[in-house]
């Protein structure tokens, strides 16, 4: 564990710069230590994939202390050997045809059909990393990596909200219309992130999902 | 006190509704928002009597034409616009009175990108996970999550008791359209070739016209990367100075992401994003470094900027 400095206001806790659920744990386990402890002067506190950014203020924030802090919990988190198993968060997708144009581009790249890359891509439970991007698109993976077509060299201008898309061994859904370069392969009538729910995101760091085809999907 | 509103008549080029910003939900992907320059939406607040997290509007380079539909007093902080109630100038830095049915109109700008107009109460538009600050391209907060446009009524508060006269002292705005901003190195400099913190300092970088409320892309020497690895994205703050690949780097501002996977040479500190936030696409900016030390100086010297106000208020 590492703490770096992000200008004046910002602290980056970093463990081993690896995409792996161990180490995603322990920075999750990480920021929600943190954030139970109400610092003082601390305004969020954010797990990436193997990082945490501590947001403050430096004129209400003893720094000191913080870092003092922080190297506590690092140090409870990194004995963090497993994670408690949780139910996997099911996701319904129609696949192909038009809530899905790219999944023909993604079976001729896998070299395989439609619904070999259907069967696939819901075989695996996979793990939400970190959220970004746009309020609550999760970073999930790892997808297999037989399907795992990389984004597109110019995104869509716009990418219907519910989309489902593969970007290399990444997978997620986006949860409003917005710019963006995924392969689609589905889409899904689930609300990704609502502000006015008493949890606004259907996501978060560390939560398993699995999606499931319906009736209806085109491969 | 009665409900009042500010109607639009004309918005300007790029009015929204902000507040100190959505802070505490970073984890799953909500940016904070908030205005440009803080320091200017903090002042107007004071001007008027409200907290620093009442709601303002951040006017952008043309600024909007509003009828005062309620007697109350406002604030104009920032860029120095020239604006006229009903055909007469009304003053920057300080607290003015304005009826029920006057005409406030923005005019040509002087100096300065983006102004803060604050009302007594604050704009009262609906809260969006404790934030009324203006997300655009998330669509949340302000006025359905979008800048204003004609017709738009913001709910404000009828005022029986007007404070009209209370001065501040603004911030020193760039002059000739260029700004100077210090930056502390990190967190990935060590992944760039040596001259290129030289590099960064040792130039101007013009602001590209592909810049908004995200961030500012910038035109100059290309900042040439040592180390040709991923970064696996991570969270980012505003201020931060990240370099893709092709060496162009972009400052992060207001309306960032939450994370990004580019390495960030380095953050311009909290004192002088302010500064950075009265700039416009095709103004020059430079970057000098500085050290934690400076940088919570700089801050607490800007802090005693708002208390210096606030020495006067009580005094008077």
């Amino acid at each position: 564990m590492r703490i770096r400095e992000c200008g004046d206001s910002m602290l980056l806790v970093e463990f081993a710069p690896v995409i792996d659920p161990l180490v995603n744990a322990r920075a999750i386990a990480l920021a929600t230590r943190l954030r139970d402890r109400h610092p003082r002067g601390v305004r969020d506190v954010a797990p990436g994939y193997c990082t945490v950014g501590v947001h403050f203020d430096p004129l209400q924030t003893d720094l000191l202390a913080l870092e003092a802090a922080i190297a506590d919990e690092a140090a409870v988190v990194e004995t963090v050997v497993a994670e408690s198993p949780k139910a996997p968060i099911e996701i319904a997708v129609i696949y192909g045809g038009e809530a899905g144009p790219d999944l023909a581009a993604v079976a001729e790249h896998a070299g395989c059909t439609a619904a070999d890359v259907v069967e696939r891509h819901a075989a695996r439970t996979y793990r939400v990393y970190m959220l970004g991007f746009v309020p609550g698109f999760a970073y999930m993976g790892r997808v297999d990596a037989t399907i795992a077509m990389p984004r597109h060299r110019a995104p869509r201008e716009r990418v219907p909200a519910g989309s489902v898309g593969i970007a290399g061994e990444q997978t997620g859904v986006y949860p409003v219309a917005s710019p963006g370069g995924w392969q689609l392969i589905g889409r899904t009538s689930r609300v990704m992130f609502d502000p006015t729910r008493a949890v606004p995101s259907l996501l978060a760091p560390g939560d398993l999902v699995r999606f499931v085809p319906l009736a209806g999907s085109r491969p | 006190m009665t409900l009042g509103s500010l109607e639009v008549i004309k918005p300007g080029l790029l009015t929204s509704v902000q507040d100190l910003g959505r802070y505490g939900h970073q984890a799953v992907g909500v940016p904070v928002a908030g205005p440009m320059d803080v320091f200017s939406h903090r002042l107007a607040n004071q001007l008027v009597g409200n907290d620093a997290a009442a709601a303002t509007l951040e006017v952008t380079l043309i600024g909007p034409e509003l009828l005062i539909e309620a007697d109350t007093t406002l604030a104009i902080v920032g860029a120095l616009f020239e604006t006229t109630c009903d055909g007469h100038p009304v003053p920057m830095d300080a607290s003015f009175v304005v009826r029920a049915g006057q005409r406030l109109k923005f005019g040509r700008l002087v100096q300065g990108a983006r102004a803060y107009l604050s009302v007594a109460g604050g704009i009262l538009t609906a809260g969006v996970l404790g934030s009324r600050a203006t997300h655009l391209v998330s669509g949340m907060g302000g006025l359905q999550g979008r800048a204003l446009l004609p017709g738009d009524r913001l709910p404000v508060l009828a005022q029986t008791v007007l404070r009209p006269g209370r001065k501040g002292v603004g911030l020193t705005l760039p002059t000739g359209r260029r700004a100077r901003l210090r930056v502390m190195p990190g967190p990935q400099d060590d992944w760039f070739h040596p001259d290129a913190l030289t590099a960064l300092v040792g130039v101007s970088f013009r602001i590209s016209p592909r810049s908004n409320r995200m961030g500012y892309r910038l035109e100059g020497p290309p900042l040439a990367r040592l180390d040709e690895r991923e970064l696996v994205s991570e969270p980012v703050g505003m201020g931060a100075i990240q370099v893709p690949a092709a060496g162009a780097p972009i400052l992060l501002m207001a309306d960032r992401q939450t994370a990004g996977g580019y390495p960030k040479i380095g953050y311009v500190i909290a004192a002088d994003l302010p500064l950075a936030g009265q700039l416009a696409p095709g103004d020059f900016l430079e970057f000098i470094l500085c050290s934690r030390q400076e940088a919570v100086a700089a801050l607490i010297a800007r802090e005693r900027q708002l208390l210096r106000y606030a020495d006067m208020k009580e005094a008077s």
